[in-house]
């Protein structure tokens, strides 16, 4: 693995997931994480299998339901979609990292020692 | 918080779906991965290719499947049942191990556990169904006299003012015991009652099961209310749980009284160490107390008191409270009250009950219990450490397969938690059982044993399971300290070479022995000190014959003498006892010593002699009959005894002791002065030697005698100074009982030597606790010995072999464990005895005329763990001398 692929800061994989399904209507554990790598043009460094971690964390919170189905090859799959209450969640979250993101951008964006003058 | 909810919802759910949901997890990884393969196939790859990319974009299955198991469910609590399963399994698998500690810990928990039982029982909660005992107090009166300030009783009008002029009490309850004679049927017994004020049973919040319980008026007027409430006790065994109980009568100290209540099974009444049979309210007081009616006499102290602060009142604030209308009784009633104040008392530290006798004993076997219980934990961690050893491989192997510190340590804690859990049921099984083991060592008085039950309650058992969780801690954590230490290269190449490494575990498990010994050499000085108090005390001199001396009392209060006919029987009953074969002598007496009853006391006043301000001379005085002094033994220095010339119509007289001579006398000869004792003058005859009067641990105090017929009270013991034995002693009394009234029933006949180790029963009990735990140490530390020497033994066989190539004997190697053994013993004393000559001194008013240091119980305790030490490295050193140095040579 290339070591200038990102880690994964803790809760980011969840808002991910919640951003792809509400983006993408029901998909299965593969779908997610394809679609996750596409999106993020392979930069984030991504455990496959994580993804199944965070889908129970957010199925217990009652963010995302799951139910079987068929996939596309005709093979039983199971099918998670966002919720109500997951989209709520998703907005409240995305506004958050907005923010931060704005907080951080501004903090890196001071000029180096700027407090010697 | 909806959200945790539901999510905690889901993970405990989990636990109960491991499987299904392990299924749905593979059946969904499965799914992925045969999708990412034909994705990487569509792509071109080779097969085998396309199958290994897509396991690596996915991260190892079985990492997942970790994941996925510790996001849905509790992964805390289920390493902690494959901990506790894997630590049963352990235990199954050595058996031998496992009973082993959890036999150390069964003993050391369980005697932690019994004697919280009994405080809980005798000290916290002494009362069943007792609302909020933590609020009730004691009250006593005091007595400044002497410089000193002595306890006494209080007296009921002073009682009421308390009752009247208290703000930060809920109530206040008087109880004293009594006691009367029942003849139902063919069978009279002693049974033990409370005289109490009326409102005792709502103070307490006690209800009757039958009939009711005493109105508020029926605590007033002489003799008024001949009501009784019984016990549940008395009900179903005097009265066969008679239903219609309610309304009949019982004669009780020649008094019909009618029950008008049932109290509820398992209330005692409210005097540690005696089941209340009865109740009657405080106006029957002058049928059951000697000494006539004392309710409007501010002067007679004779009540024992309760009372419930408020909540959120302090005893400090209380006492204060008290004590100002202690002082304003003192300024409104001078004649009776002067120098005379009221004192609380937390309820564990009731002066006038069993409980102040029994928590200096209590209070000590708790530090003992202690010791045991650490003793205990350092038999069972020498055993874990040998365990440890034998698990060296499993340990490493686990560490090595990334087992880590935690989850180690975890593990270890949760075996370790496992024994103590069993050794905690066990103890506190143990506790149960040893729960009325008090009372064997109490004396029964009159037929009637002692009531001193320990109690189980939730406080028990939280305190025990604290106890049992720390000693998880003490005994789990040095093996564990071991493997945290673990070098995971030098143990597996170790293991490979068979070389045996540790020096500093040995150094652990021998400083482990260490202090056992020294908690064992405390506990046998502790329990050398108590046994020769015990001895002293009981051999000691009381200023009065123990031997060759009994006595009995004959109930004539219980059936109804009044006083001239009490007296014409007192006569005759001397001539008829003087006239049996083998009795020397014999007189009456109010008061035996050394007895649970009180002296009469009395203001007293002497020509000449100033009073320090603020002080009321008093004195303790026993009413005795013709010839008292001779049948008991103690001599007189000057003067006479009295005769029966000392009569009612004579001038009234008094013999007086020595210290009370010296006092009120000093320099010269009080034969021949006055003594005013209330409102009457009595010319001294006689003077008698000190001895003691209430208790032998007491100093010499001033005391005096007046005639039994001068001061008469119908309730007298009778001293018979005779050789015969107490049973055929009883069995001719008895006789000339049935002779001169059958309604009469005899005391038990004791001697004085008797009445005295009576009187000193808490020194036994101490002595016999103590005794019985220092055993249990000895026994426990000798294990432990016993396990380092064989262990160091068996480990040292290549070097006992190389000894014995290079000549050595057998005699030299045996030598050469013992003294090993030996240097851990006295490794052990020299600490232990450092700690008891620090230590003992707490034993207090325990300790009769033996010093804290005292040599010989430092001696002894010495010489006993010396041999007990020479035994356990024995089989140790026989062993070591019977080692093949060939075989011990290739051994390893």
């Amino acid at each position: 693995m290339s070591p200038s692929k990102l880690d994964l800061l803790q809760g980011t994989l969840d808002l991910m997931v919640l951003q792809t399904l509400a983006a993408m209507g029901p998909l299965h554990g593969y779908g997610i994480a394809r679609r996750i790598e596409q999106v993020s043009g392979d930069a984030v460094l991504l455990n496959q299998g994580t993804i199944y971690a965070a889908l129970v964390r957010l199925h217990q919170r009652g963010w995302i339901s799951a139910e079987w189905g068929t996939s596309t090859n005709n093979r039983k799959a199971k099918f998670y979609s966002i919720t109500k209450r997951g989209r709520k969640q998703l907005s409240e979250d995305a506004a958050y990292w907005q923010r931060l993101s704005d907080v951080m951008g501004r903090v890196l964006a001071l000029p180096e020692g700027s407090d010697n003058k | 918080m909806t959200n945790q909810a539901r999510q905690l919802f889901h993970r405990v759910r989990s636990l109960f779906f491991r499987g299904e949901q392990d299924r749905d997890f593979d059946a969904q990884m499965s799914h992925h991965l045969e999708l990412a393969i034909e994705e990487n196939l569509q792509r071109g790859l080779s097969p085998d290719e396309a199958r290994r990319q897509a396991l690596v974009r996915f991260g190892g299955p079985q990492q997942a499947k970790e994941h996925h198991r510790e996001a849905r469910g509790l992964p805390l609590l289920e390493t902690l049942l494959q901990d506790f399963r894997f630590a049963l399994r352990m235990l199954r698998r050595s058996p031998g191990f496992a009973l082993l500690a959890i036999f150390c810990l069964t003993l050391g928990i369980g005697a932690n556990a019994a004697v919280f039982s009994w405080m809980e029982g005798l000290l916290f909660r002494p009362y069943p169904l007792v609302a909020n005992q933590e609020r009730l107090v004691a009250l006593t009166g005091t007595a400044r006299a002497q410089g000193q300030t002595d306890r006494t009783a209080l007296s009921w009008p002073d009682f009421l003012d308390l009752q009247r002029n208290c703000k930060l009490f809920d109530t206040f309850f008087v109880s004293k015991i009594t006691g009367t004679t029942l003849s139902i049927g063919d069978r009279a017994q002693v049974v033990t009652g409370s005289i109490v004020s009326a409102n005792y049973f709502n103070a307490l919040g006690v209800h009757p099961i039958l009939g009711r319980t005493f109105e508020p008026h029926e605590d007033g007027g002489r003799s008024a209310h001949p009501v009784t409430v019984i016990s549940y006790q008395l009900w179903k065994e005097r009265f066969g749980g008679d239903p219609q109980i309610i309304g009949k009568t019982q004669r009780m100290n020649g008094v019909l009284h009618t029950i008008i209540g049932v109290a509820p099974a398992g209330f005692y009444g409210t005097f540690v160490g005696w089941a209340m049979k009865f109740w009657v309210p405080a106006s029957m007081e002058d049928t059951f107390e000697a000494g006539g009616y004392k309710l409007e006499d501010r002067g007679e102290r004779w009540i024992e008191a309760y009372g419930r602060l408020k909540p959120g009142a302090s005893l400090e604030q209380a006492q204060q409270e008290v004590s100002a209308v202690a002082k304003r009784l003192e300024a409104d009633y001078p004649a009776t009250n002067r120098g005379h104040g009221i004192k609380l008392w937390r309820l564990w530290q009731t002066p006038f009950n069993n409980a102040g006798t029994l928590l200096p004993t209590l209070g000590i076997m708790l530090v003992v219990v202690v010791f045991v219980l650490l003793i205990a934990c350092a038999n069972v961690g020498n055993l874990l450490l040998v365990r440890s050893f034998a698990r060296r491989h499993e340990i490493t192997v686990r560490v090595a397969v990334g087992a880590g510190r935690r989850r180690l340590l975890q593990q270890l804690l949760i075996e370790g938690l496992v024994l103590s859990a069993l050794a905690a049921t066990g103890g506190l099984l143990m506790a149960r059982w040893c729960s009325h083991l008090l009372v064997l060592l109490l004396p029964v008085r009159n037929g009637n044993a002692m009531h001193l039950p320990g109690d189980m309650d939730w406080r028990v058992m939280a305190l025990s399971a604290a106890v049992c969780l720390i000693a998880t801690l003490l005994f789990a954590l040095f093996p564990a300290m071991q493997t945290s230490k673990i070098d995971l290269a030098a143990t597996l190449r170790s293991e490979m070479a068979g070389v045996v490494h540790g020096r500093s575990k040995s150094w652990v498990r021998a400083g482990l022995v260490v202090v056992q010994v020294s908690l064992c050499f405390i506990l046998l000085v502790g329990a050398g000190l108590l046994l020769q108090s015990l001895q002293r005390i009981r051999t000691d001199s009381p200023g009065f014959s123990t031997n060759g001396v009994l006595v009995t009392a004959v109930n004539l209060v219980s059936s109804g003498y009044d006083v001239p006919r009490a007296k014409s029987f007192h006569d005759e009953l001397i001539d008829r006892v003087r006239a049996l074969p083998g009795v020397e002598s014999a007189a009456l007496a109010r008061q035996t010593p050394l007895g649970y009853g009180t002296f009469s006391s009395a203001p007293i006043a002497v020509d000449g002699y100033q009073s320090p301000p603020g002080e009321q001379p008093s004195a303790d005085y026993n009413q005795v009959g013709p010839g008292y002094f001779a049948t008991m033994g103690i001599p007189l220095v000057s003067g006479r005894e009295f005769t029966r010339s000392d009569n009612e119509t004579a001038a009234p007289v008094a013999i007086v002791n020595e210290t009370m001579a010296a006092h009120y006398w000093p320099g010269k000869n009080p034969l021949g002065e006055r003594l005013q004792v209330k409102d009457k003058w009595l010319r001294i005859v006689g003077v008698a030697k000190t001895s003691k009067y209430y208790s032998m641990r007491e100093l010499p105090r001033p005391f005096f005698y007046v005639p039994l017929r001068q001061n008469f009270s119908v309730g007298a013991a009778l001293n018979i100074r005779t050789k015969l034995r107490p049973e055929i002693m009883a069995a001719a009394l008895s006789r000339e009982l049935k002779a001169m009234d059958a309604n009469l029933a005899l005391y038990e006949v004791i001697s004085l030597q008797e009445q005295l180790d009576r009187s000193t029963s808490p020194q036994k009990v101490a002595v016999t606790l103590t005794g019985i735990l220092a055993g249990l140490a000895l026994v426990l530390a000798a294990i432990g010995l016993y396990g380092v020497m064989s262990y160091t033994v068996s480990q040292s066989t290549r070097e006992l072999g190389l000894r014995m190539a290079l000549g050595a004997r057998t005699p030299e190697l045996f030598r050469l464990v013992i003294s090993r053994g030996l240097a851990l013993t006295i490794g052990g004393i020299l600490p232990g005895a450092a700690a008891a000559l620090a230590l003992t001194r707490l034993l207090g008013y325990l300790l009769y005329k033996v010093s804290p240091r005292d040599p010989v119980a430092f001696g002894s305790a010495f010489l006993v763990l010396t041999i007990i030490s020479l035994v356990a490295c024995f089989l140790p050193a026989w062993r070591a001398t019977r080692v093949d140095p060939i075989v011990a040579l290739r051994h390893e």
